[in-house]
């Protein structure tokens, strides 16, 4: 775990230096399909931005394509000013990165899953380390004294040696979130990260992740339907329809006060 | 028809001999080099770029749908005999271990097209997901494929490649067309000497059953051990 507690009052959007993540004209069409199209937005250093909305309305795809499952169809992500997939090159043409250039920087980011996506074929400790031994190079031993003391924070200190499949979903999804957290990311995704869990098990997986908000500086981009989750622990919510941010505010106002019609239709069907 | 067990007596040791030495060291060792080369297969038609990937999938269509014995037949007399390697022998024992040994790749070739199968069906099943977190750790790709991929893909497709290894244990008898001694050829060798073939024929049918059968037992029973 990187360093305890900065971030309770961390960056919001606007603050100075060179934003976590920018999305800069961003398009991505599924066949004839447009989903996104001319989409921007900054995301600071340490901030949380919770992305709500409709489905079908690009929440998951902006996380895939942060994580590089989808590939970009126009446009730009830069990661800490560095491009990500495509950059624009000295005749300003746009041009893909070669494979080993984007994997140094998706390295910087890390996600959870809605179905968790656990490796079934090894234990619980050997999925934390897997990344950290054979992607950071770390011994086996040091990965998994961390992996362990990661185990610990997410209450499941004792199941190291079973396999994900023995577990519970939410004591999955706790393993997953802990297999993130052991690449020591600077962003992290969560893609609708309780929507597959029994309803008595999500109260845990969010505790985990209240306590990953507080006591660390991660950078947060949450899809999400739990609203009160969302209103706790992010700086930011963005709305979004068909592909674009139609507002955006701090989470009190945004639930509170929302200003766009459809903004308010959505808050009032889902809360 | 007349049962005479005395040529059941005297064939039975030299058949086990011949099912020992030579049927069960072909199908082992042909079993282990067709379930590497057809993992290979199965990677390569995945990972190779296009145009590459085509070639082979046309190579082990090719190899698929021809049969066995051509190929024993192609390989023996087409391909190694006119390098002189074959001829060039300084007894028949080593004459009939190099027989052996086209028979053997003969074999693995031939069923790691099949085997290929196994394992793609085997990959495919995989949820993409899996891929997913891969890609979201940022192994690499081959350590993915090392790690993730082909752990999952080997149970999936396990219970298939032990049929297939089954499938070409009963195959084994093809190599009479290229004249390795395995056991079938020599059960025919005593039959005709003893003009009388029940006994011998029998003993081959036993020999088979009684090996493959229980192979066929722990298959299963393996497959349902293989959940995870």
């Amino acid at each position: 775990m990187s360093s305890p507690d900065l971030s309770k009052f961390a960056a919001t959007s606007g603050t100075s230096g060179t934003p976590r993540i920018v999305f800069e004209d961003v398009e991505k069409r599924f066949g004839k399909n447009v989903v996104l199209n001319g989409l921007g937005f900054e995301v600071a250093k340490g901030e949380r931005v919770t992305l709500i909305g409709p489905s079908g309305s690009g929440k998951t795809t902006i996380l895939r394509l942060l994580m590089t499952l989808e590939e970009l169809s126009g446009g730009y992500i830069y990661v800490d000013g560095e491009p990500l997939t495509h950059k624009k090159a000295d005749n300003g043409k746009r041009t893909a990165l070669r494979p080993k250039e984007v994997a140094l920087i998706r390295r910087r980011i890390g996600m959870v899953f809605q179905q968790f996506n656990l490796f079934p074929n090894m234990s619980v400790i050997e999925n934390i380390i897997e990344a950290p031994v054979h992607v950071l190079g770390q011994s086996k031993e040091e990965a998994r004294s961390k992996a362990q003391s990661l185990l610990d924070q997410v209450g499941l200190g004792d199941r190291g040696d079973e396999h994900p499949t023995r577990l519970s979903g939410g004591q999955q999804q706790r393993v997953a979130i802990a297999r993130a957290l052991a690449m020591e990311p600077e962003i992290l995704l969560l893609d609708e990260v309780t929507s597959a869990l029994d309803p008595e098990l999500v109260g845990d997986v969010l505790g985990v992740l209240r306590d990953v908000a507080n006591t660390t500086d991660i950078t947060m981009l949450l899809v999400t339907h739990e609203m009160q989750f969302a209103r706790d622990v992010s700086h930011r919510v963005m709305m979004f329809d068909e592909g674009h941010i139609i507002e955006e505010s701090a989470p009190d106002a945004m639930f509170s006060n929302p200003q766009h019609e459809r903004t308010k239709k959505f808050l009032q069907a889902i809360l | 028809m007349h049962w005479d067990w005395s040529i059941a007596r005297d064939a039975l040791p030299v058949m086990l001999k011949a099912f020992f030495e030579v049927t069960l060291v072909v199908t082992v060792v042909a079993s282990i080099l067709s379930a590497l080369l057809g993992l290979i297969w199965a990677i390569g038609l995945r990972e190779m770029p296009g145009a590459l990937s085509k070639v082979l999938a046309f190579v082990l269509s090719l190899l698929r749908n021809t049969p066995i014995p051509l190929q024993l037949l192609i390989a023996a007399y087409a391909i190694v005999q006119p390098t002189g390697w074959l001829s060039h022998t300084s007894s028949l024992a080593q004459y009939q271990h190099r027989l052996i040994i086209i028979g053997i790749v003969v074999f693995a070739l031939q069923y790691s097209t099949y085997m290929a199968e196994s394992y793609r069906g085997g990959i495919e099943s995989i949820r993409s997901g899996q891929w997913e977190a891969a890609t979201a750790l940022s192994l690499p790709r081959r350590r993915t494929w090392q790690a993730v991929i082909v752990p999952q893909a080997m149970r999936a497709a396990l219970p298939s490649l032990g049929n297939w290894a089954i499938a070409m244990f009963k195959d084994t008898p093809y190599l009479i067309a290229i004249s390795v001694p395995e056991m079938v050829s020599q059960a025919q060798d005593i039959g005709g000497n003893n003009f009388s073939y029940i006994e011998v024929m029998t003993i081959a049918g036993l020999i088979f059953l009684v090996a493959s059968y229980p192979t066929a037992i722990l298959m299963r029973t393996l497959e349902k051990k293989l959940v995870y």
